[in-house]
Formats: structure tokens, sequence, C-alpha cells
């Protein structure tokens, strides 16, 4: 008798795949699934789920179910990617030095001259020039 | 930043500009500009010279191992005094522009 594909454990790790790649472009946009990634969290456990039931599968019946060894590559690759996300949200994103440095509310603004994106040299006084105040957005850049 | 460019009337309906500034050099703030459609000012601050004066440098924290900065937002009002600053503990976590409008409404009214 043809064994069957285990569909449950390729459903799985495709939905732990879509979790890690759509936080970035998808969850992290709005602050609701962003600050706490619980979309994320979820679409993780429903993959690791689903591959939780093939594997059962795969090793209960593996005379009509075929994912003993790629259901257990996948399950261990789903957990590190799932593992990764979970330690990134976690600890690495907050790992920032502590700036007692930075100027406080009431003190001056530091004063500098900095090329914008045609090359054209912009200082702080050109961007108040005209406005109530300007909004600096320091960004870590390397996108 | 995206969140930025979206508000960008309101902040300047209030009179206040938005610089945006990272270690990035100019040529690639203005394909990050073209690609997403920014129109405030992206300042290229390569060694980090206004990075260190805002006392913000995140060392050796680029993929490189290069010193960049941590994200920050600071108010700055005409006179060039600090009047609303924002130092995220997760990088993942930025000021949102309905923050910064009502920090701008508090310090500078509206």
């Amino acid at each position: 008798m043809k064994r069957r594909w285990n569909i449950a454990i390729w459903a799985g790790f495709a939905i732990v795949l879509a979790s890690i790649i759509s936080y970035i472009p998808v969850f992290a946009l709005f602050p609701i699934t962003r600050d706490i990634p619980w979309a994320n969290y979820l679409l993780f456990a429903a993959g690791l789920g689903l591959l939780g039931v093939g594997l059962k599968r795969a090793f209960s019946d593996p005379q009509h179910y075929r994912g003993k060894i790629s259901g257990s590559i996948l399950g261990v690759l789903s957990l590190a990617i799932a593992g990764f996300f979970v330690v990134g949200v976690l600890y690495f994103s907050k790992q920032l030095p502590a700036s007692p440095g930075a100027p406080r509310v009431g003190q001056p603004a530091p004063s500098f001259t900095l090329a914008n994106s045609d090359g054209k040299q912009i200082s702080l006084a050109d961007l108040l020039k005209g406005n109530r105040g300007v909004l600096l957005i320091f960004y870590r850049g390397y996108w | 930043m995206r969140g930025f460019e979206q508000h960008l009337g309101e902040f300047r309906q209030r009179g206040i500009a938005i610089a945006a500034i990272s270690v990035d050099s100019p040529a690639e703030s203005n394909k990050l500009c073209h690609s997403r459609g920014y129109t405030y000012p992206f300042l290229s601050d390569p060694d980090a010279t206004a990075i260190h004066a805002y006392g913000i440098l995140h060392p050796k924290a680029s993929p490189d191992g290069q010193d960049i900065a941590r994200p920050a937002e600071f108010l700055v009002d005409s006179a060039g005094i600090v009047r609303w600053a924002n130092l995220t503990g997760d990088i993942r976590i930025r000021a949102r522009p309905e923050v910064a409008l009502e920090a701008i409404r508090k310090q500078l009214g509206t």
C-alpha cells in the first residue's frame, strides 16, 4: 500500500515560515501587532501544533503516513525559527546602551551640519528657519 | 518613518519640520527616500559626530560592527532647546507620529 503524503508537517512548516517572514513587512507596521507580536506567536503556535499532529501520525502510523525523517528535520527547524523570533523580541531588541549623555528637556540641542540625500549641507539652524521647531528622528540605518 | 510621512501635513501645519538622521550615506538615503516615497530630509552622519553629540551612540551595533545611532526622537524649539526627548528601550518600538504630535501640543501649544 502506498503511504500518504503527510500534509500536516508541510503545512505546519509553511505557517512557521510565513510567521517569521511576515513580521517586518506586515505586523511590525501596526503598533497593535508590533509591540507584543501576538499574531506571530499565534502563527508559530498553529504551525508547531500542525507539525506535532503530522509527526504523531508519522510515528504512530508509519504504514499509512510518510514524514518520520522530513517531519523531524522540519520540526527541529521550526522550533529553532520560533525560538530565534522569541529571543529576538524579548532580548536582542532591548539591548540598548544607557545614553546618559543625551540632552535632556530644557537643555540646548547640539548643533550640526549634515548632508541631505542630495548631498546638500543642512544645519540645525536651517531646519529651524521659519519653523516653530523640528523633530529629529535618529534611526539605525543599514536598510 | 512611514507613519511620519503620512502625518507630515499635521507636523507642517503646526510649524514643525521633520528630519531623519543616521550613519547611512546620502546615496543610501536617496535610494530609501525614492523607494519609500519619503519627502522630509534624511541627513547623513557617516562618522556619527552628531549622533555622538546627542549622546545616543550605539557602539558596534550595525550588521558590520560599526557605531550607529540608537533609535531616538528629539523635539527642538526655534531657540534650539530640547522640549521633548524619547529614547526607546526597544529597537522595534519607535515613537509613533501621534505621540510626537501630542508632545508638540503639550510643549509648544497647537
